[in-house]
């Protein structure tokens, strides 16, 4: 936490625990404010008092009045006459939240069905009765503590991942074949092994292989299917990739060894065919399980801060709708520290607007009738009614849409080390098979089936199986390793391309700084913020919440009543604008002020300014000593990105771009580039960067066409990213090194005709051990 | 030698009954939220039941 207690021992003596939060209360108190009172009340009521001891990570957020939205568009009725709702769960902090969820929802008459999904952070909700029914069960959740967003049901439809489950059917058949053929394999190479045992008889051998292929063809034939699909996909493009020598190799071996069968031949492979698939799934899995989890990381935070907005209609009356589905036309009212949800043009009312996370500035600019809002800047001042445009050309959004169009095609040609090793080493493969039989059947004076067969061999010995683990058993490891410190991987490539950065362009707003202003400390009277955060509790207006982060969560006073645009005011006490408060505003200093009002008190003035993250000039100086060059574009003025910059020690700067100007220099800088932004404005640098990086507080587009974000407060996760994708791309190196090395050895051994079916199955499978091994150093 | 029939009919039987469990469990969403599963092993369900 960077909040500081202003004055620790004075704050500890006078405050006790929350009996429900666990955040700081009055001296005497036991609950900080009247929702966890009703929340512990709630609990009590219903005789799930020991909620409190199962929790054994945080206590549940402090509860706090959510606008309703309207749910009935995501309900979705069952045949039995029963109604669904799932929706995604902001706040579970352990398995006590999700028991207390379950319970509470148990002990209601209506639901039949009240389940939370603990991975996927979901609650599917199934009861009888009117929709109605669902804003009390889903009010009643909300009271608790914990935040509930709907998804919607179509597109919750398209979400479902059915890969993963077919991918882990594939799996589940490879591994049941590869273990009962194994168990015949093992009987035959016993058998052969002559003087150890008594030898086994032709018929025997004969039926063994028989029950192998009876096995191993059918389960090859579903197993293999990703691979034979993925490889059809890239040849019928004129390319290769390492699925084309697996898909060729497995199908040849199985296809000559059914012949030798049939043809009571000596040698069959089975075992090492599907044992092959076998590893080659384990890969698969994991690299789409990681990926799957990320992309339903990404888009619970996206859901959970989509909001409905207040639109008026032509009769005067205010409805809560999806922002996504307003017309052009339509009017919405915007209140007081809420977020604008549409593009439109101001029709009445006048206020400043925070748009630091659509052009980059730092400070709010005025608007009033006429002036131009964009989706994702917040209204800091009066309520304003805004008539929704669609995104014209010519404004910063169409501009933005255009460019960052341009730069994904540009992207999507950056080819994997895997893909491009493929290249190279299957031709060399399918060459090497194809001269050992000609050479055995034209000069060695074998019969057709046994050149075949030793061709075969090779292909098995060279069959990619390290090589095609090399890369994704490395990138799973690493990508979890990551999630766990809160950076989320979305694209596959982004390591490798991490890996190849030499420069970093930082955003500033929002960026180097922190997404939220902060309080100017310098001359601020202790006791007056304290009286001023205990107001400030009531508020969401961004300001006042940077005062009670400032004050270190004291408790709130009794009666606050709020004044939509002005301010709050309670117990002789008013905190707001500065005619709110009835002061002279001094207006030498600019930027955005906040007034506390005493009854005989002179009027006290709360500044606020934008701070760098705590750690930013620490990972500059780290990212620095990697080798890389440190440049920071920003939209915002000359004046504060200078300020910025020599805190954080960054000499390499430009104020006041455009997002044209941006993607125009970043293009100039060659090389490749690392970006780092959070803005709409930043959009296109995103798009157009070699790879690119986004802080989770990002507007939505930022985020989905970022390659990584990272959460939390601190920047250090970029300079972890690097170091960690540069670890990563060594491994997967030294991992495609290794199997090389195990053909070279293995490849003379097979032309040779060498290679007996049990030394293929048991150099295949160590090789892939041996990869799968070394690709754990990624966690470290 | 005809044991050998019996054994691999035997081996191969309940191995396919494995994977049919196996699927089964799958189908059933058993996987979907194994977070989820290791916390509830710790419920106690004093909740009545209906």
């Amino acid at each position: 936490m960077t909040t500081l207690a202003l004055d620790e021992g004075l704050v500890r003596a006078t405050v006790s625990s929350c009996a429900h939060c666990g955040q700081p209360a009055a001296a005497g108190r036991r609950f900080c404010c009247p929702g966890c009172e009703a929340a512990f009340a709630a609990i009590q009521a219903l005789g799930l008092g020991s909620f409190y001891e199962r929790c054994i990570a945080e206590r549940p957020p402090r509860p706090e009045r959510f606008e309703p939205c309207d749910l009935t568009r995501f309900i979705a009725a069952r045949g039995d006459g029963a109604k669904e709702l799932v929706l995604a769960i902001d706040g579970l902090r352990c398995g006590a939240c999700v028991w207390l969820i379950e319970s509470v929802l148990g002990r209601e008459p209506s639901v039949q069905t009240g389940r939370v999904n603990m991975t996927s952070r979901r609650l599917k909700l199934v009861w009888r009765g009117p929709d109605a029914e669902a804003a009390r069960l889903v009010s009643r959740i909300e009271s608790l503590g914990y935040r509930l967003v709907p998804f919607d049901p179509v597109a919750l439809a398209a979400s479902r991942d059915d890969t993963d489950r077919a991918l882990i059917r594939a799996l589940a058949v490879a591994g049941f074949a590869a273990i009962n053929v194994m168990l015949m394999s093992i009987g035959i190479w016993a058998g052969d092994a002559a003087g150890l045992l008594d030898g086994m008889g032709p018929a025997t051998r004969d039926l063994l292989h028989l029950v192998s292929a009876l096995i191993a063809l059918p389960a090859i034939a579903y197993a293999g299917q990703p691979f034979f699909r993925s490889a059809l996909a890239v040849l019928r493009h004129g390319r290769t990739n390492m699925d084309v020598p697996i898909s060729l190799g497995v199908l040849l071996v199985s296809g000559l060894s059914l012949v030798q069968t049939l043809s009571h031949g000596h040698d069959a492979y089975f075992d090492s065919a599907v044992t092959l698939l076998f590893f080659l799934l384990i890969g698969r899995v994991l690299d789409h399980r990681a990926r799957g989890h990320v992309r339903a990381t990404v888009e619970l935070l996206l859901t959970l801060r989509a909001t409905d907005v207040t639109v008026l209609g032509d009769d005067g009356t205010a409805t809560r709708r999806p922002a996504r589905s307003l017309l052009p036309g339509e009017q919405v009212l915007v209140g007081m520290g809420e977020r604008i949800g549409v593009d439109g043009v101001v029709e009445r009312g006048a206020s400043s607007v925070d748009t630091s996370l659509v052009t980059g500035e730092s400070l709010p600019v005025a608007v009033t009738a006429g002036a131009a809002v964009f989706a994702g800047t917040m209204n800091l001042g009066a309520p304003l009614t805004v008539r929704v445009t669609a995104a014209e050309d010519g404004t910063v959004l169409a501009e933005c849409a255009r460019l960052i169009e341009a730069s994904e095609a540009r992207r999507s040609r950056f080819v994997v080390l895997a893909d491009r090793v493929a290249r190279r080493y299957a031709p060399a493969v399918h060459l090497t098979a194809l001269a050992t039989f000609v050479g055995w059947y034209v000069w060695g004076g074998v019969s057709l089936s046994q050149a075949l067969l030793t061709a075969s061999a090779v292909l098995i010995i060279t069959c990619p199986c390290a090589l095609a683990l090399a890369v994704p058993a490395v990138q799973v490891i690493a990508t979890a390793r990551l999630f766990r410190s809160g950076i989320l991987l979305k694209s596959g490539t982004a390591l490798e391309r991490l890996a190849e950065v030499d420069t970093v362009v930082f955003d500033k707003t929002g960026t180097l700084t922190e997404p939220s202003l902060a309080l100017v400390r310098d001359g601020v009277d202790p006791v007056a913020l304290r009286d001023a955060a205990s107001l400030a509790v009531h508020s969401r207006h961004p300001l006042a919440r940077a005062l009670v982060a400032a004050s270190g969560n004291l408790p709130a006073a009794g009666q606050v009543e709020e004044h939509p645009g002005l301010g709050v005011s309670g117990g002789g006490m008013r905190l707001g604008s500065a005619a709110f408060v009835d002061a002279v505003s001094s207006g030498s200093c600019s930027g955005p002020e906040l007034w506390l009002s005493r009854s005989g008190e002179a009027p006290v003035r709360f500044s606020f300014a934008e701070r760098s993250r705590h750690d930013a000039a620490e990972t500059v100086a780290r990212l620095r000593a990697m080798g890389l060059r440190i440049r920071l574009l920003s939209g915002d003025h000359a004046a504060s990105v200078a300020r910025i910059a020599a805190a954080i020690g960054i000499d390499d700067w430009q104020a006041d771009c455009s997002p044209i100007e941006k993607v125009t220099l970043l293009r100039r800088m060659g090389g490749r580039v690392l970006m780092v932004g959070d803005g709409l404005n930043d959009g296109p640098c995103l798009a157009e960067a070699h790879v690119s990086v986004s802080p989770a507080t990002a507007a939505d587009i930022s985020q989905t066409l970022a390659d990584a974000v990272f959460q939390g407060a601190g920047l250090r996760a970029v300079s972890d990213l690097v170091v960690t994708a540069r670890r990563a791309r060594g491994l997967m190196r030294g991992n495609i090194a290794l199997s090389l090395i195990y053909n070279l050895l293995m490849v003379p051994l097979a032309v040779a005709g060498l290679v007996t079916p049990w030394l293929a199955a048991a150099a295949m499978s160590s090789s892939s051990l041996l990869v799968i091994g070394n690709s754990f150093r990624a966690r470290a | 030698m005809n044991v050998i029939l019996l054994l691999i009919g035997a081996s191969l039987v309940l191995g396919l009954c494995g994977l049919a469990v196996f699927l089964w469990s799958l189908r059933d969403g058993q996987y979907e939220d194994l977070d989820g599963a290791a916390n509830r092993v710790l419920f106690d369900h004093d909740h009545p039941k209906r």
